[in-house]
């Protein structure tokens, strides 16, 4: 073989071997169709009233299952779509009529569900009532807007539901555009459900029986699932994605290198170092939103000493290192919820920041004052499942910690313990994250600062002036009464800064990252992706 | 040779029950409580307690024993909470896979190390013998996750040669109707070579990595044991009686030095089972060590025990087959067992 024949064999065999990059064309065509979203975890149950239904599920029912009402958009913080809480449309039902103890849905006359049976009435109430029948999550999340009760759901006639109101409260409405009420197909699940599983629990945990915009057609667990689009939809404009494949992608460093290379269109759960790389790199979207309703901070249990003595919480509450926290863990990819002016007026919202700062004269002088002159020791505990977070945050807060005395050890709890933990009420220094779906600053304070101590308030927080002021901003928000809302809601957000139980740091981001020829992506509550509106190409 | 294989398995029986009962055991002494787990973030004390009744986590252990036992000799392992499947089914998909993978990381591993093992015996002293030491070194110290990224790094991200680490298949190829389990071969049978083509892709790094990772026990002990036998004195003898080197090393040194090579082989085998867990999570694999994992972070009681009971039995099995081999190789041993 001569020089130069070898040398173009060599460049044959070169373009031969970077042939599994280039598709057949019908390959690409079907590529140009389907979306390709990569996530570290995947569904374990198809059905968001099931046992232990995990994140990932509920981004599974939402696609789904329509509900009776869902929310507008508007353009969110960051100049993104964003759902609007304040704005209802309508989903499956056609007409939404509000009475004084009770609101009324005529459903949508041609919807149908994906086997083609119409969606009745009966099918509304059989699946409500499911909801609050389960147990568990689901029926946890129906009485956060008081519907408890399958007497609550009453069919008028064929296509005509009426929901009565155990009692009056604002969140009843927006807490049936949340996931859990989704309306599934009653007589398919009869058809499938045992006498020893009545709700057929074991059949919609494979199958999605919903009238909603994608069917899952196939699903691997820990795998793969795959949705394909339900062209008998009647909930909203049609969808553009024909095929969504969700693939489970274990190791975040693959997960970059998939979008970097164009073959993955969309992923949400990168560390936040690769988000402000990529952004910085500008081949991605990456649209970042502040979760709504939602804290990480640092936790104190306010029964035990020595973190029930006041001063010693702010005392800890001046010592956090709040800026270095965002640097050098958040990559400024949060929204701080520290160092407010000091003549800033406490707003009629939540989350807002606070006015603490880092000051360890301050703190020091205050841990003197509340007999600690010398410090003590004590453990801060964190959530080993979100170590990528938690485990810096607590390690600049032990050094930080310890220039005022306070001698920490860093308790590493597992995923599957931490609950169990919290639970408990006995960590006494800890960092975690709560959010909540329906965004009002009175729902947040009732499952985290109220005295009935439901198992959010994990400083064990009591205050008879904070109870007072929670349950005057619900009744006063049930009723309409504004400027006694807006006192209320000042009066608890000033008694929990005052006493300071826990101590928000920032509001965490939802980052999300798709290729350029990605968009239509919409920011829920529920912070999981809407298929409905994406459109690719 | 039955008689042989009839006595093992009988052996096997009490191992088999010490791993029913010690599995049962550890995994009730985990840390964390399933039920706090799986009733969601949100769930207050009496959903935590409906939960625990549903799971059957509150009848006294010897009660769940006895419950667990029955359903494994029905063949039910119970199901997993977190992937929401029956273990017997999540096992009985995944194992193929990981078995393919640690199968085919095995035969380059041989490929590469059997070779360069002898050759550094007969060669002892050159630059082949120290190359065959560095690259044993080197395979060994390297973790397998960070080869793992290595090669994604550079094949995949830079080169563009490998194809994106998405587990057994690019998500346009749907897998072949299942014969084995094992896609090379079933995409075979259903002489679907582009599917072939697509399953060997996705092999080739992670095979590469496991290979790699398990180079050097095989590499040295082929090199130690064929020093050994090269220095006694049948092949003495038979390179005076003037037969060619090639048999002499092949033929009559080689043969009689694979038996701590097999030996060694099994070992290897075992450990890189181990060794796959990393090599799942890096190439997105779905194998039965990635789902081990995640369900003892969950933890999820059913597919730890269906996993370490499916591990005794495979190890079982493995020492049977080393051991029939053995006789196969060396009729001494038959005579002796």
């Amino acid at each position: 073989m001569k020089r130069r024949e070898f040398l173009k064999s060599a460049l044959a065999a070169g373009a031969t071997l970077s042939a599994p990059a280039i598709f057949s064309p019908a390959k690409a065509q079907s590529r140009q169709e389907t979306l390709l979203i990569v996530s570290e975890s995947g569904p374990n149950n198809l059905d968001i009233h099931g046992v232990g239904t995990n994140v990932p599920g509920y981004e599974v029912s939402w696609n789904c299952y329509d509900r009776l009402i869902s929310h507008e958009m508007k353009t969110g913080p960051n100049g993104q779509p964003y759902y609007d809480k304040d704005k209802f449309k309508m989903e499956l039902a056609d007409d939404m009529k509000l009475g004084d103890m009770s609101v009324t849905f005529k459903l949508k006359k041609n919807a149908v569900f994906q086997d083609g049976t119409p969606v009745a009435a009966k099918d509304v109430k059989w699946s409500l009532d499911r909801a609050v029948t389960v147990g568990g999550f689901p029926t946890f999340q129906m009485a956060a807007g008081s519907l408890t009760k399958p007497e609550q759901f009453v069919v008028v006639d064929d296509n005509t539901v009426r929901v009565d109101f155990a009692r009056k409260d604002r969140l009843t409405i927006p807490d049936l555009a949340v996931i859990v009420p989704c309306v599934l197909n009653s007589e398919l699940v009869k058809k499938n459900a045992t006498e020893k599983d009545p709700w057929g629990l074991d059949y919609v945990k494979q199958n999605t029986v919903g009238s909603g915009a994608y069917k899952v057609v196939s699903w691997v667990a820990g795998t793969e699932v795959v949705f394909e689009r339900n062209d008998k939809w009647t909930g909203g404009p049609a969808p553009k994605v024909r095929k969504v494949i969700w693939r489970m992608v274990p190791s975040a460093g693959n997960r970059r290198a998939l979008l970097e290379r164009g073959d993955a269109d969309i992923s949400y759960d990168l560390p936040n170092k690769d988000f402000v790389e990529l952004k910085s790199d500008g081949k991605l979207n990456i649209i970042s939103t502040p979760y709504s309703n939602g804290i990480q901070y640092i936790g104190m249990n306010v029964k035990n000493p020595p973190f029930d003595n006041p001063k010693v919480r702010q005392a800890v509450a001046y010592a956090i290192p709040y800026q270095k926290i965002m640097d050098a863990v958040l990559f400024g990819l949060a929204k701080p919820l520290f160092g407010a002016p000091a003549n800033a007026p406490t707003e009629v919202a939540w989350p807002q920041p606070h006015k603490f700062n880092t000051n360890i004269e301050k703190a020091k002088a205050l841990m003197a004052e509340a007999g600690y002159p010398n410090g003590f020791e004590t453990t801060i505990s964190f959530d080993l499942g979100f170590a990528g977070v938690n485990e810096p945050i607590c390690v600049l807060t032990q050094e930080s910690l310890a220039q005022i005395g306070i001698k920490c050890t860093i308790n590493k709890v597992p995923g599957a313990n931490w609950r169990t933990e919290l639970n408990k009420k006995a960590l006494p220094l800890y960092t975690n994250v709560f959010s909540g779906w329906l965004d009002y600053p009175e729902y947040f304070f009732i499952w985290c600062y109220h005295g009935k101590n439901s198992i959010f308030n994990t400083m064990s927080y009591q205050s008879k002036e904070t109870d007072t002021f929670i349950d005057g901003a619900v009744t006063a928000a049930a009723n309409g009464d504004k400027a006694t809302y807006e006192k209320d809601v000042e009066g608890f957000v000033d008694q929990a800064y005052a006493d300071m139980p826990r101590i928000p740091l920032y509001q965490p981001y939802v980052n999300v990252a798709m290729q350029k020829n990605v968009s239509g992506y919409a920011y829920w509550f529920h912070r999981r992706l809407d298929y409905r509106t994406l459109v690719k190409g | 040779m039955l008689g042989l294989i009839a006595k093992r398995l009988l052996l096997a029986i009490p191992n088999l029950i010490g791993v029913v009962i010690i599995t049962f055991l550890l995994t009730r002494a985990l840390p964390g409580d399933p039920a706090a787990y799986f009733a969601g973030p949100a769930a207050n004390k009496e959903a935590i307690e409906q939960i625990r009744v549903k799971l059957g986590l509150d009848r006294p252990l010897p009660e769940q024993f006895v419950r667990y036992v029955k359903e494994l000799a029905g063949g039910d392992l119970g199901n997993s909470l977190t992937t929401g499947q029956p273990v017997v089914t999540e096992i009985r998909n995944r194992l193929p896979a990981s078995a393919e993978l640690t199968l085919f990381g095995l035969v380059i591993s041989i490929s590469i190390a059997v070779p360069l093992g002898i050759l550094a015996a007969v060669k002892q002293g050159s630059w082949i013998d120290h190359a065959c030491r560095v690259v044993a070194t080197a395979g060994v110290s390297l973790p397998v996750f960070f080869t793992g990224l290595l090669l994604v790094y550079v094949f995949y991200f830079l080169l563009g040669w490998s194809p994106a680490p998405l587990g057994r298949l690019d998500v346009f190829f749907s897998a072949p109707p299942q014969v084995t389990g094992f896609y090379l071969i079933d995409s075979l049978i259903a002489r679907d070579f582009g599917l072939f083509r697509a399953a060997l892709s996705q092999l080739i790094l992670p095979g590469v990595t496991l290979g790699v990772f398990s180079l050097a026990p095989i590499a040295r002990m082929t090199r130690a044991s064929m020093l050994a036998v090269l220095g006694s004195d049948f092949v003495r003898t038979a390179r005076a009686s003037g037969l060619d080197t090639r048999t002499v090393i092949l033929t009559y040194a080689f043969r009689n030095a694979m038996l701590p090579v097999i030996t060694t082989l099994g070992m290897v085998f075992s450990f890189l089972l181990g060794a796959n867990v990393l090599v799942e999570k890096v190439f997105a694999w779905p194998g039965i060590g990635s789902y081990a994992v995640e369900a003892l972070i969950a933890s999820d009681f059913a597919p730890v025990q269906g996993f370490v009971l499916t591990m005794a039995i495979l190890y079982v099995a493995l020492n049977l087959i080393i051991d029939v081999l053995y006789g196969l190789i060396d009729p001494r041993v038959r005579l002796e067992g």
